[in-house]
């Protein structure tokens, strides 16, 4: 297989782009003048890391990368030291991420490393839950640390009690304090999400790679169907949201719930009943933390959460009620997907034909059964809670720098790298205090004005799914699950590349995510508050759900997303409802429109369009 | 021998039948008892076979012209065969096993509600399937076989199968006495068949056994089993009954009945239907389902010839043929996966160390 040299994608400069670099931290970058860097650059196999970063990164947004590039790496590297493996290497290009698994080549070394992993990894094995227990208490300490962070505007006149209580430090300090303070939690949240997460994967990656020596055919999907917990926290708002649908029928208050999709409306009529009182009661409870759920992945400033607009959720609450009015049951069968489980994990046993291998497969399944709940369960405090909370903060800081004119607007400030933010609020701070106009004031709206243009030209830019020089070897727990990087996927990226017309394509393929054969009528949403349009039976083609799109599932016949494998939100969802789901088909939402007929077959991974 | 019936419906056959009927016909009553669906049908035993041998003098015949035969002689091997077969082929039955072999035939008939049903004749071999003496394929299959005197006369054709000169020269260097390996010949209602074809309830490539693997055409599975066409090919998830892989191919041609002559013949496929799936969706599920029935009845893999018969309504209208064994995995001792004793830590260490292979 041939891939581009990525020094010479990087060198076809987008015209008017040129300079994108200093978007960016100058590590990312794709080198020429160090010819031993640059060597190993093209020795290197890079993939575009789509899963994560379905469009080019925001300047601040790349916080979450260059917290994941250490995280990641720490633990592989220097905390467990993962035998043949040392750290993901990342490198940007045109504002996308390429990642890629430092092997350990030396045979001596990798066995250096090995009693230190089995060591390491082995002691968290074995003590996961005590271990894990620990982690939710150090991860929600977190999280009321972020709550209770206050980012101060900065006064005509410093209070009298800076005097009075002999302070000795000025709110412009603690500015600068408090923008430090935020960026360290967010990158300390980085540093838990990965504390168990890696191990999670390689339990999880060795029992598919046992079970698929055992059966060569077995569906990806089955694996996880074996392992996957059903009381996920996942679950829990949208249960949140039936139960408020169920309340507020209860309390005869549907009406005033159902009477407007604007929450300030509702909100407002609501206020004025006695029983809408209780009911907003009920829902100021569900709000911390399960309503802290952003609406897309939470890796985007723009994925803004329920909390940041409570249209979604009431939408959500509103199709329960008519749901229920229907008289259509809206429980999630639990007890069904249990029976289901265990009968396909069972049958699967039974085939094995050795005892030797029945043994262990026992031992396999039971680890990965042990760690699987962390892998589902983290993503709701790290990416959908905490983040939540983080981009509001950040708007927070962006409100000062619009108040002494360094941003026009608050959504300006992504274009910011988190450094430059820093420096800016040092303009901001030192011109406050000597009483003269921040340099940034006449620098910094130019400059983002330029970047918003190079944005948008990235966004059109279609990155090229891998580059460099593929090995013939994938250690990387990581690589293998979360990126699907096998020979197959790499041909299939091979394959998108050479499309030149997308009207013509009739035929997408993506990860078997959950099995059946429907057609239907597509309906593109490309963000959660897309999803009030869906018609009863149509089939969903979003970029990537998550769990505050749930509420469309009570609706669709099954569902197409762009990005996302077999433990994707979209494929445990469809698995749970027995409807089709193929993820990860890179373009969907772009090849697909509203309204065209498509056949969804969800048991072999291919969408086929009816043109 | 003698109070050994002549012949046996299929329902009364059991795998105990084996001497009697054959491996196929005894197979089938297993099958029915199972509670597959079969087509209807009846044997002529190994009993009867010898009767109809024995009546006439033809076994003695037969004995003389194999003794002393050099089966490294071709000459003389191809010689000794045509002069076999052509007497089995030309002897009438004795009156009285005609007489009853017309009537079963009628009976079959009036039970399927066919005037004259056309069906298929096949010499059921007992050693046929017995491991290391795989006979299959020397023996003959006759379709769509119509009227009591045609029956008989393939019958005979079946019978003398037995006597091929490559039979022959199997049995001599395998060691067999040829009347060791008795015969018995089985008729079965035809299914008037939409598509039929084989499958496999573990995958024949790499030994799976989570899956079931059909392989389907249109018209009669001949053109299936001989791997005259590249048929439609399906994959299916034994342990959820979903479809995991469907590859639809270009037909060329089927077999079906020449309605002018009534007999069975490959046909050209309309252009407009080469490229449409043999079998539906639901169709591929309730055969899977069959499959892991029948699997499950024999206790290991088998491979099964099936049939949608195309004058029936969905639901009722797929058939296994036959079912046996499936012998090459089978008997291929399957090494294990699993390290010695290793803890699922130690698998996790080891399995890394050895990476996952992409290119």
């Amino acid at each position: 297989m041939k891939f581009p040299v990525p020094h010479d994608v990087k060198a076809q400069t987008i015209p008017g782009t040129e300079g994108w670099e200093r978007m960016y931290p100058y590590q990312y970058q794709f080198v020429t003048d160090d010819p031993e860097r640059n060597r190993y650059e093209k020795e290197t196999f890079w993939f575009y890391d789509g899963l994560h970063y379905p469009e080019p990164l925001y300047p601040f947004d790349t916080i979450w990368d260059e917290a994941w590039y250490l995280a990641l790496s720490q633990y592989n590297n220097r905390i467990f030291q993962v035998p043949p493996v040392r750290g993901v290497d990342h490198r940007i290009i045109n504002g996308y991420v390429y990642i890629s698994p430092v092997p350990v080549k030396d045979p001596a070394e990798i066995g250096q490393r090995v009693p230190n992993f089995t060591e390491r990894a082995g002691y968290y094995f074995k003590n996961w839950d005590a271990l894990e227990t620990k982690w939710k208490k150090k991860m929600e300490a977190t999280i009321r640390e972020l709550e209770a962070l206050q980012i101060p505007q900065l006064p005509e006149l410093e209070d009298i009690s800076v005097v009075t209580e002999a302070l000795g430090e000025s709110k412009g300090f603690h500015l600068l304090k408090a923008y430090d303070d935020l960026i360290n939690l967010g990158i300390k949240t980085w540093q838990y999400h990965f504390e168990f997460l890696n191990l999670g994967y390689a339990a999880y990656v060795f029992f598919l790679d046992f079970t698929q020596k055992l059966f060569p055919s077995i569906p990806l999907q089955r694996v996880t169907q074996m392992i996957s917990g059903v009381d996920v926290i996942m679950y829990q708002s949208d249960e949140e949201l039936k139960k408020l649908a169920r309340k507020a029928l209860a309390l005869d208050i549907a009406e005033a719930v159902t009477f407007s999709p604007e929450w300030s409306v509702v909100e407002a009529g609501l206020k004025k009943l006695p029983k809408g009182q209780e009911w907003l009661q009920a829902l100021d409870k569900a709000r911390d933390p399960w309503f802290h759920i952003s609406t897309g992945t939470g890796w985007y400033h723009h994925d803004r959460s329920w909390n940041d607009n409570m249209n979604v959720p009431l939408a959500g609450i509103a199709t329960y009620i008519e749901k229920i009015r229907q008289g259509v049951n809206i429980e999630r069968p639990m007890q069904k997907v249990r029976a289901e489980r265990d009968r396909i994990t069972a049958e699967y046993r039974d085939l094995i034909e050795k005892e030797e291998d029945r043994k262990q497969f026992d031992e396999l399944l039971g680890c990965a059964k042990t760690v699987f709940p962390y892998v589902e369960n983290h993503l709701f405090y790290v990416e959908h809670w905490f983040h939540s909370i983080f981009w509001n903060k950040i708007r927070d800081v962006a409100q000062v720098l619009k108040t002494h004119g360094i941003i026009a607007d608050i959504e300006d400030v992504w274009y910011l790298r988190r450094d430059e933010i820093k420096q800016a609020l040092w303009d901001v701070v030192t011109a406050w205090a000597t009483g003269v106009t921040p340099r940034g004031a006449k620098t910094w709206p130019m400059e983002i004005d330029w970047r918003k243009g190079v944005m948008q030209k990235f966004r059109e830019w279609k990155a090229p799914p891998a580059i460099g020089t593929a090995p013939e070897v994938i250690q990387e727990p990581f690589t293998i699950v979360l990126w699907g990087v096998t020979n197959k996927s790499l041909s299939d990226w091979a394959a998108v590349q050479e499309v030149k017309d997308p009207d013509s394509i009739t035929e997408l393929k993506g990860f078997a995510g959950s099995p059946g054969v429907i057609q239907g009528r597509a309906r593109v949403c490309r963000t959660v508050d897309d999803i009030n349009q869906l018609q009863e039976g149509e089939i969903l083609v979003a970029p990537t759900t998550s769990p505050s799109w749930a509420p469309a599932f009570a609706k669709i016949g099954a569902c197409v997303t762009d990005v996302g494998g077999v433990m994707s939100h979209a494929a445990i969802v469809c698995r749970e409802y027995g409807m089709p789901a193929v993820v990860g088909t890179g373009h969907a939402t772009k090849i697909i429109k509203t309204g065209m007929t498509v056949n969804v077959d969800g048991s072999s991974g291919a969408v086929s369009i009816a043109r | 021998m003698a109070n050994q019936p002549a012949l046996c419906w299929f329902e009364e056959c059991t795998r105990a039948s084996l001497p009697l009927v054959g491996g196929k016909c005894s197979s089938l009553g297993e099958l029915i008892n199972a509670g597959v669906r079969v087509p209807p049908g009846f044997a002529l035993t190994t009993e009867g076979v010898r009767r109809f041998m024995a009546a006439g003098g033809i076994g003695g015949d037969v004995r003389a012209q194999l003794r002393g035969l050099d089966v490294r002689n071709p000459e003389a091997l191809e010689r000794a065969s045509a002069a076999i077969r052509s007497m089995i082929e030309s002897t009438p039955f004795p009156l009285e096993l005609e007489d009853a072999v017309a009537e079963r035939y009628r009976k079959l008939s009036v039970r399927c509600c066919i005037p004259a049903v056309p069906v298929a004749v096949r010499s059921s071999a007992t050693a046929e399937d017995l491991p290391d003496a795989s006979f299959a394929g020397q023996q003959d299959t006759y379709l769509w076989i119509r009227g009591a005197d045609e029956v008989l006369r393939h019958v005979r054709r079946c019978i003398s199968s037995l006597y091929t000169a490559r039979a022959i020269a199997y049995r001599a260097n395998k060691g067999f006495a040829d009347d060791s390996v008795a015969i018995s010949v089985g008729v079965q209602k035809m299914a008037k068949s939409y598509a039929a074809g084989v499958m496999f309830t573990l995958h024949p490539t790499n030994g799976d056994r989570s899956v079931i693997v059909i392989d389907s055409n249109f018209g009669f599975g001949e053109s299936v089993v001989s791997g005259e066409v590249t048929p439609d090919h399906f994959v299916v998830n034994k342990v959820t009954l979903d479809i995991l892989e469907r590859t639809v191919a270009t037909k060329q041609s089927c077999y079906t009945v020449d309605q002018k002559t009534q007999t069975s013949r490959a046909f050209e496929v309309p252009f407009e239907r080469q490229r449409v799936q043999s079998l539906i969706d639901d169709e591929i599920v309730e055969l899977a389902g069959m499959g892991k029935k029948i699997e499950r009845h024999y206790g290991c893999p088998v491979d099964v010839e099936w049939a949608v018969d195309k004058d029936l309504p969905a639901g009722s209208n797929l058939f296994i043929l036959q079912a046996r064994p499936e012998t090459v995995w089978s008997r291929r001792s399957r090494s294990i996966v699993a390290d010695r004793e290793a803890s699922a830590m130690d698998y996790i260490v080891s399995s890394m160390l050895q990476g996952k292979r992409v290119t």
